[in-house]
């Protein structure tokens, strides 16, 4: 049963008679999962992290050296180019996300796309291309530390987000803590992410209340910001990366994890449901 | 004056009233941000469609005298970030560099602020601005309280720029459609003077119009 011909023909939703063997799991999962069997030892190597934001500041160095940086350009006829960047960060925020992410998974690869910077007519059409060119790339993580409000924008990002979670790219987006509908991160493909007060960065909740689905560290985080400064700050927008680089960490120990698999370990490791480290 | 003069003097005032009570609206919620977080200065942004821009619209504290009506393109900056991505955010502490991002003040005033904190005012659907709070005093620490507190006020904030700028966009109207508004002018006026069963006639016959065009709209 595992002739690939055979496979090609087989419907993809369909399980027939004889063929269970074919779904073998690469990962043996212990009868408990632990945040030691989950990334024990790893340090995010060989995983690419996408800063999906306002580009990125490699000389900084809390970020260190980057695999590459893109601008998502949109012409007159909404039309969207996405160009190599040298502009660095164009507010900041990126280059704060990336440290974080550095800080948690130091060997992992990052990577900026910056959709800010065409205007903010052109903000939502940057974003989804932005967003559809970095699924096209097969990141591992997608860090997305914003959202757009436009409904007209919710449908075909809901399109993105699915098959990014069926091609196994992780999307990790901030929710908004402001009573107002935005997306991606109300949809259930994605990891949500709010904030939480305390000052560990690896300590994260699972909330059994969605949409937010994890809370994690988000007050109070010193980051790298422009020109080589730092600062500290607060935001749903900096827990978010939190979660990607802990993401990063189980993906460089476990690299077959489904973006399922993945959440249910970030589920099963989380502070309130396993404690603290064994 | 004419008729139709009455008419547009009589909206105009309606529509220039207005505007100044929602700049006082606006003006007291940037004082009350200030206030509650004892801050050095609080402004809030509109977002100008029509160039793509971002401008000081009000401003409570430090800078108050120079900031307002200042322009920044839209998409750069702590401003425009959160005008795109919709995120509230606050920074402390940053290094003394004039490129952090605080510049979009800084090059208007020469003060250069430590943090701020800035929120996206979003009415509806649309980003129609943003809330900065500047400075606040350093020994506090920033709990995730203050910052609901914080979209509290940018719910009533983005209340008092949507409001000025409806009230703009009727201004605009009202200069750009003399013609249109002297036809109604001449009706209300003709309508006013008739008596009786004409009168009620009259009314009758506007309110089929009325349903008409709200019909076929």
């Amino acid at each position: 049963m595992s002739d690939p011909a055979h496979e090609r023909l087989l419907p993809a939703w369909s399980l027939p008679a004889g063929t269970v063997e074919s779904l073998g799991l690469p990962t043996d999962w212990p009868g408990r999962v632990t945040r030691e069997w989950a990334w024990g030892d790893s340090t995010g190597t060989g995983v690419r992290v996408c800063i999906l934001d306002s580009g990125v500041d490699a000389d900084h160095p809390m970020v260190g050296e980057i695999e590459g940086a893109v601008a998502v350009e949109v012409g007159e006829g909404e039309e969207v180019n996405v160009v190599e960047d040298s502009e660095g960060d164009l507010a900041g925020h990126g280059t704060a996300c990336a440290g974080i992410v550095r800080s948690i998974a130091p060997d992992c690869s990052l990577f900026s796309v910056r959709v800010l910077g065409a205007g903010f007519t052109g903000s939502g059409t940057a974003l989804l291309g932005g967003l559809r060119w970095a699924v096209d790339q097969g990141f591992d993580v997608i860090n997305m530390s914003l959202s757009t409000t436009k409904s007209r924008f919710a449908g075909v990002l809901h399109e993105v987000a699915d098959a990014a979670y069926f091609r196994r790219t992780v999307l990790v987006a901030s929710a908004h803590n402001m009573p107002v509908e935005s997306y991606p991160w109300r949809f259930s493909s994605v990891i949500s992410v709010g904030s939480h007060e305390e000052p560990d960065p690896l300590t994260y909740y699972y909330n059994p209340n969605p949409p937010v689905e994890f809370f994690a560290r988000g007050v109070d985080v010193e980051v790298a910001w422009l020109s080589g400064a730092r600062a500290r700050s607060t935001g749903n927008s900096f827990a978010t990366p939190h979660i990607s680089g802990i993401c990063a960490l189980v993906l460089g120990k476990h690299p077959e994890l489904t973006p399922f698999q993945l959440k249910s370990t970030l589920y099963l490791t989380a502070s309130n449901v396993e404690g603290e480290d064994d | 004056m004419t008729e139709n003069d009455s008419l547009r003097a009589a909206v105009a005032a309606g529509v220039l009233a207005s505007e100044q009570a929602n700049r006082d609206l606006l003006q007291a919620t940037v004082e009350v941000a200030r206030g509650i977080f004892s801050a050095r200065a609080a402004s809030v942004f509109l977002y100008d469609e029509r160039t793509d821009e971002l401008v000081f619209e009000a401003v409570a504290g430090e800078g108050s005298q120079t900031l307002l009506g200042q322009r920044i393109p839209s998409s750069t900056g702590i401003a425009g970030w959160v005008l795109v991505t919709r995120q509230p955010i606050v920074l402390e502490d940053v290094s003394a560099d004039p490129r952090w991002g605080g510049h979009e003040i800084a090059a208007k005033t020469g003060y250069v602020p430590r943090g701020l904190m800035a929120v996206p005012l979003i009415h509806e659907e649309e980003p129609v601005g943003v809330l900065n709070v500047l400075d606040r005093p350093q020994e506090t620490r920033f709990s995730l309280e203050e910052m609901e507190l914080l979209g509290l006020f940018a719910d009533q904030a983005a209340i008092a720029l949507d409001l000025l700028r409806k009230g703009r966009r009727a201004k605009a109207v009202l200069e750009d459609s003399g013609a249109d508004i002297g036809v109604l002018a001449r009706v209300a006026s003709s309508l006013d003077a008739l008596e009786g069963p004409e009168r009620q006639a009259g009314i009758q016959l506007l309110g089929a119009l009325e349903k008409l065009f709200t019909q076929t709209r």
